[in-house]
């Protein structure tokens, strides 16, 4: 049997409901919880050795998503799952993130371009 | 059309997708926003704040990491439930649901002991800017456990009761999803708030 018990969209679990898609085993559930507890290790890691401090930022933002994305496909099983589920999703996390960018630029930018026209 | 055959399309919307599933990920979708506009608000007041404590003076490290390993495991523990609801094996069912809804009950007991250390440190939410986004934030999802763990608890009784079978997957599965949800909020809230400082 492989990883996924079915295709996306057309699998239907024996005395489950209709619409039910196919779901990763046991057996890859454990593997990607082990995945997501050895990158928080790493996350802490990251924030304890000191060597690591000039990557800290990017290398924290990268391991977050790397969880953050593991556990929308597998546990929340987006992977297999309708893509429209995906787009309910997808469309206001981007969202989300543009807002959050554009607040950053917009209080930060603001106050650094404002910096260098005092300091000009 | 028979009883078990309207029962069993009683929830699907005109795409073949179950009603409930669809209105929980439109849920999810907006509490993106709430989140977003939350963690937002951290970051834009981040370093603003006049007077202590500061992130760096009062933030636990290694004690959030167990409650983030916590939590991680309460996800593996609901998809374990989800898969042994599916296959019909009932006792294992309960057992994986009583077992997510008490690692959320951790979950929220450390959060109060880091809430109580904070005031005792001199951090309440009217201190300054910090504590204001930090409470307002991390108790906003502190929220969101907590209902998570009563939706689970209730599960769990329904299970109890045998109320709660193969038949009924789906409930498990939307349960699933609002409580990975709440997961993958403290995902990011652990690295731009704790580690990230």
């Amino acid at each position: 049997m492989s990883a996924y018990e079915g295709e996306r969209g057309t699998a239907m679990h024996e005395g489950g409901e209709a619409g039910q898609h196919a779901h990763p085993t046991a057996d890859v559930y454990l593997r990607v919880a082990a995945v997501l507890v050895i990158l928080t290790v790493l996350e802490v890691g990251v924030f304890y050795v000191p060597v690591f401090h000039p990557v800290l930022v990017p290398a924290l933002l990268v391991l977050s998503a790397v969880k953050f994305t593991l556990v929308v496909m597998f546990y929340m099983h987006l992977k297999a799952d309708s893509r429209f589920f995906t787009f309910l999703f997808g469309a206001p996390l981007l969202l989300a993130v543009g807002v959050m960018v554009a607040l950053l630029f917009l209080f930060f930018g603001a106050l650094t371009l404002r910096g260098a026209a005092g300091a000009g | 059309m028979t009883h078990a055959a309207h029962a069993a399309t009683a929830h699907h919307t005109s795409m073949g997708l179950d009603s409930r599933k669809l209105g929980l990920w439109a849920f999810i979708g907006s509490e993106c926003l709430l989140f977003g506009s939350l963690i937002s608000t951290y970051l834009v007041y981040k370093g603003r704040s006049v007077v202590g404590p500061y992130p760096h003076d009062i933030l636990n490290i290694p004690f959030t990491s167990v409650s983030t390993f916590d939590l991680l495991m309460s996800s593996l523990m609901m998809v374990l439930a989800l898969a042994a609801v599916q296959r019909g094996d009932m006792k294992w069912g309960k057992i994986w649901l009583f077992s997510t809804a008490l690692l959320g009950l951790i979950f929220l007991g450390g959060q109060v002991i880091e809430f109580t250390e904070f005031v005792h440190k001199g951090l309440t939410i009217s201190t300054n800017l910090f504590g204001c986004t930090f409470f307002v934030l991390t108790g906003t999802h502190g929220a969101h456990v907590a209902v998570g763990v009563l939706w689970l608890l209730t599960l769990w009784v329904r299970a109890l009761q045998g109320k709660l079978g193969s038949a009924n997957a789906m409930t498990v599965e939307i349960t699933g999803l609002y409580w990975h949800f709440v997961d993958v909020v403290w995902i990011v809230i652990f690295t731009v708030v704790y580690l990230i400082q």
